[in-house]
């Protein structure tokens, strides 16, 4: 039990590493504000959610082995990862709303594209 | 009335739920500072139906799950785009029509577009909601109609 | 395996420094310092557990209280210039 419950925390951390530093890659590669905010939504919702989610995990074994103290920890996990869910968005559309308000021209494709 | 109730009701479980001391005191300075915050909401007048949304009901719940798969399967697509050597976006704005009713309809329309990546949304005006996509694919309606399907009937409540 | 987490974390963040030192414009770079502040949060989570001490996540959730308002409010005094804006002044101007 507690060995798959290790490994899945180990899966999850890992992966949400890896959207992590995609999100961050997205951030350095994107051309212009708008597309940067997609890549910086990849952070706020999948990264900060498997990597809360391995650590929950981790605190489930606590939970199994008996210590009463560690559900408190769960319920502070869950709500970092709500309140992250609920301000991300608004976060998000402010930096586009500002964007739009002080005439920034979102970018557009060449007309030729590759595909 | 009745919500001034429930949000001071969430605010003693929130409280119980961060300190986790029980002692008589403790207790009794949770109790007094969320009677403060329900007084200070009630004269700011933001305890109605959108402060404290309880005619959502449990419907909201049933919707999160559905939205979780969502964003991973979106987040999966936008890593794909990322990791692309080429880079393949081609950034479009587009106007989409919701059918939602209320105002917090909306609001949670609105957030779960900008939520799941690849989908932003910059302005709403009325039912139309101003869309900046990452690539013309994000937009093609299928995952938007369903997702304004599942909004308008959590916005119904119970 | 926290050390991994913490090790990952840190590298995303100097990678979100560099977008933040590199922006063209404001928007950028508050964009930059916003997801920064989002992986500070996770990187207080992980140090708490990483030290044995999940106490930290108190930090963290204020961490996280702190970076969102203070992204809104760069963003509204950068849009309107003073954080005191009210619809009427739009009124006077148009």
């Amino acid at each position: 039990m507690e060995i798959v419950l290790d490994g899945l925390s180990w899966l999850c951390i890992v992966g949400g590493l890896f959207f992590m530093l995609v999100g961050t890659l997205g951030l350095l590669r994107m051309p212009d504000v708008y597309t940067r905010l997609h890549a910086a939504g990849m952070t706020d919702t999948m990264g900060a959610g498997l990597l809360l989610l391995g650590m929950g995990l981790q605190t489930i074994i606590g939970i199994v082995d008996g210590d009463g103290q560690y559900w408190f920890v769960l319920f502070r996990l869950v709500f970092v990862y709500a309140f992250l869910l609920f301000t991300s968005p608004i976060a998000t559309h402010a930096v586009a709303r500002a964007a739009l308000h002080g005439g920034l021209e979102p970018y557009r494709a060449p007309a030729e594209s590759a595909d | 009335m009745l919500r001034a109730f429930g949000l001071g009701t969430i605010l003693v479980v929130f409280w119980l739920l961060l300190s986790g001391h029980y002692t008589l005191m403790l207790i009794s300075f949770g109790v007094g500072s969320s009677a403060l915050v329900v007084y200070l909401a009630l004269r700011m007048d933001v305890v109605d139906h959108e402060g404290v949304p309880l005619q959502l009901g449990g419907r909201f719940w049933l919707y999160l799950p559905w939205l979780m798969k969502e964003i991973f399967v979106a987040n999966v697509a936008v890593a794909k785009v990322i990791l692309h050597p080429k880079l393949p976006i081609s950034p479009i704005t587009v106007i989409f029509h919701g059918s939602q009713k209320t105002d917090i309809g909306r609001f949670i329309y609105a957030n779960s577009i900008t939520l799941t990546p690849g989908t932003i949304t910059t302005g709403v005006e009325g039912q139309d909601f101003e869309i900046h996509a990452l690539t013309y694919a994000d937009v093609d309606g299928r995952e938007e109609d369903e997702m304004d399907r599942r909004v308008t009937w959590v916005e119904q409540g119970d | 395996m926290f050390v991994a987490a913490t090790a990952g974390i840190l590298i995303s963040m100097t990678l979100a420094m560099v977008r933040a030192l590199l922006g063209p414009t404001v928007y950028d770079r508050v964009l930059a310092v916003n997801t920064f502040g989002t992986k500070t949060v996770l990187l207080i989570a992980a140090l708490g557990f990483l030290t044995g001490r999940p106490e930290f996540l108190d930090l963290a959730i204020v961490y996280a209280l702190i970076n969102f308002i203070a992204t809104i409010a760069v963003l509204k005094f950068f849009e309107y210039g003073d954080l005191g804006h009210e619809r009427r002044d739009e009124a006077v101007l148009d």
